[in-house]
């Protein structure tokens, strides 16, 4: 009990989460020991029946989550939803995760489709508060291996709904790289025939990858997670990276631009999304994906709720709907994703898509590490070392690209 | 303007016998203008520079110290990117510069009136088409299996690939009209007949063109210049598309918002254009071009 004080103590001395400690002092049960995540989050109490609904939801979503017919005549879940509940709904796409966290911190949105980088950070500054999910009766049908995540929950405290998941995975072409890749090494390897050819996606969150390749290739760094990288472990990860510079012919962070280079040869090799090798493949190119023995990084949706909401009965009732297997399905395959319902996959247009997504498939999901961010307490649970947070993996990403 | 006032009006006649409260009136709204949107927001950006950012929740954190400096100063990637981006954004201007003066030149002095008109609208038209459009038709251009590849195999060469060449080449494209129209300004009104008596005093044509015709010119080149200098100098998104792995000072600042949220660094990271310009418009100043604006 002494250490775990002495723990609590240094965790509120970083200072980062001073509302944190200022509520978890007094609730020796939930508060004293801190999470898997090694964050204890603000003390707030789940919604314990649903209401009248407000008339009103402002949704902030990922482009493609919350279509209302506005992009594509076709494509409109929003319209049903509104005239099955009278709950006016605004929607707000956001571009990068970042904005979504920022965005949430005006109390205007409702509910958010966090990914994992995300929902963390939303979770510990007290922007989004726990989901009774007894409230929410599509989440019986929704895959185990999504609920209760490191991600979506902690101490076994749901923070919303799973929404969808996909992998980063392994694209390359088939005219061009054979026999098929079993490794991420024609991506790292000093000595790759691909040099020149290899296509790496540009954000630092990247810098896991390189560590999920350690994890296999240099086990006596000891990385268990790669979003908790130490000082030594990120000094290997980022080297990593800055000698798989020159293998680099560029970097994405636009999925239609890695689609025309892998389509046009430019590249031949690289991380990509389902959504860019169906796409290639639809168009014409030579090009197959695969998720390699070493693993792959991923990314797992999830809806929250405000912790200001004011229509908390809409947002539940939004969550409810949105992962209902006909709007899922509806979603994922708009998107391209794996749909988190495990009824959606019946309800799919082109059934082959779920086999695709590997939609149900609890091996495959296992696989992925989800994208999660990084912060100074190290995720794997480790309290002897400071891990590396966003920031620094931020600045050592320009440092890499040179 | 006065003379057109009709004298019955009496705000009119107020502000007509008083000039200096008319100048001030009329003044006032510019110098607003300049005075809190354009200087306080450069005050503001300079201001947070100074602050950093709690890595988690992401809210800035007011404390004042030099570390974002420190870091930009001690660590060499940013030094890099800086020549880089200096080096990209010169020779960006060098190329528009040469490719900008002989066309100009045949539009203002070559060309019939009619023609002239036409060609000003031709030089134009590329600046209605999206900056976005443009840069991926290079991206297009410049692929591997490309048109410009397509045309230089036969000859045994292959283009560029993507990287600064291709950024340079990009960025030359998108600002000339840039350079063109302020040189043909300039030309236009460049007296002919300075051309001639230079011929008629025996200079030949690249006497008359380095005695006479350039350093009446100098100023709307230097025009055209700040253009393309600073369009260079804060681009992100060419680089992003042609620029293969390279990066400049704008994908910099452009990462540390979008990516890490990290405003302070980015606003650090934005002040070295500033700076930048600033010598660029002093240097200027100083050969005087400034002056014939």
């Amino acid at each position: 009990m002494k250490n775990r004080k002495t723990l609590l103590a240094g965790l509120c001395g970083v200072s980062l989460l001073l509302a944190a400690c200022g509520t978890s002092g007094s609730d020796s049960k939930a508060g004293s020991a801190p999470g898997a995540q090694g964050f204890t989050p603000p003390k707030l109490n789940a919604l314990t029946q649903l209401g009248q609904p407000e008339g009103q939801l402002n949704v902030l979503a990922w482009p493609g989550y919350a279509e209302n017919g506005s992009n594509d005549a076709k494509v409109n879940w929003v319209t049903p939803f509104e005239q099955q509940t009278g709950c006016k709904v605004n929607v707000k796409p956001f571009g990068t995760s970042d904005e979504a966290v920022t965005l949430m911190k005006t109390g205007q949105y409702d509910v958010v489709s966090a990914s994992g980088d995300a929902s963390l950070r939303l979770v510990a500054s007290g922007d989004v508060e726990p989901v009774n999910t007894a409230l929410v009766p599509n989440y019986n049908d929704i895959y185990p291996f999504l609920k209760n995540k490191s991600w979506n929950s902690v101490n076994n405290v749901a923070y919303g709904i799973p929404h969808g998941w996909g992998a980063n995975v392994l694209a390359y072409r088939t005219d061009k790289v054979q026999p098929e890749p079993k490794s991420w090494s024609p991506m790292f390897d000093e000595k790759s025939q691909f040099k020149g050819k290899v296509i790496a996606y540009d954000s630092p969150i990247y810098i896991a990858d390189a560590a999920l390749y350690l994890m296999a290739h240099q086990p006596d760094l000891g990385i268990k997670n790669p979003y908790a990288l130490d000082d030594k472990q990120f000094k290997a990860a980022t080297d990593l990276l800055k000698k798989q510079r020159p293998l680099v012919e560029e970097y994405w962070s636009d999925y239609l631009k890695e689609t025309q280079s892998l389509k046009s040869g430019d590249g031949v090799i690289g991380t990509a999304w389902q959504v860019t090798v169906n796409l290639a493949k639809s168009e014409g190119a030579p090009i197959a994906a695969t998720v390699p023995s070493e693993g792959a990084t991923g990314w797992s949706d999830t809806w929250m709720v405000s912790a200001k909401s004011q229509h908390k009965t809409c947002a539940y009732k939004w969550m409810d709907y949105i992962t209902s297997p006909k709007v899922n399905a509806q979603v994922a395959e708009y998107f391209g994703e794996a749909p988190a319902n495990s009824k959606a996959c019946a309800e799919f247009k082109d059934k082959s898509l779920c086999d695709t997504y590997h939609a149900n498939d609890a091996a495959y999901a296992a696989k992925i590490q989800y994208w999660t961010t990084p912060i100074p307490q190290c995720l794997d649970g480790r309290t002897d070392v400071k891990c590396k947070d966003y920031g620094d993996w931020t600045r050592a990403w320009t440092e890499i690209k040179g | 303007m006065t003379a057109v006032s009709p004298p019955s009006h009496r705000i009119s006649a107020f502000f007509h016998r008083k000039p200096k409260l008319r100048l001030g009136l009329l003044l006032t709204a510019p110098m607003l203008w300049l005075g809190l949107a354009y200087l306080g927001a450069l005050a503001a950006l300079f201001i947070t520079a100074f602050w950093s950012t709690d890595v988690f929740t992401g809210k800035v954190v007011t404390d004042w110290s030099f570390d974002n400096f420190v870091t930009l100063f001690s660590d060499s990637v940013y030094r890099t990117i800086t020549f880089r981006t200096v080096g990209i954004a010169l020779l960006v201007t060098v190329i528009d510069a040469v490719i900008a003066f002989p066309m100009a030149f045949a539009m203002a002095k070559l060309a019939s009136p009619r023609a002239q008109r036409l060609l000003v609208i031709m030089v134009m038209t590329p600046l209605w088409a999206s900056y976005l459009v443009k840069a991926y038709a290079w991206r297009t251009l410049l692929s591997g299996n490309g048109v410009l590849n397509w045309l230089l195999n036969p000859l045994g060469l292959s283009g560029p690939g993507y990287g600064v060449t291709a950024t340079v080449i990009t960025l030359s494209y998108l600002w000339l009209p840039y350079m063109i129209l302020p040189i043909y300004a300039g030309l236009e009104k460049l007296p002919t007949s300075l051309v001639d008596a230079s011929g008629d005093l025996g200079a030949k044509s690249f006497r008359t063109f380095r005695s006479v015709i350039l350093p009446l010119t100098f100023p709307a080149i230097v025009a055209g210049s700040i253009f393309t200098f600073s369009l260079s100098l804060g681009d992100y998104i060419a680089v992003k598309i042609v620029g293969g792995t390279s990066q400049m000072l704008g994908n910099v600042v452009y990462d540390n918002i979008g990516a890490a949220n990290n405003l302070p660094f980015a606003a650090t990271v934005a002040t070295v254009p500033v700076v930048i310009m600033l010598v660029y418009l002093a240097a200027v100043r100083r050969t005087g071009a400034l002056d014939n604006l």
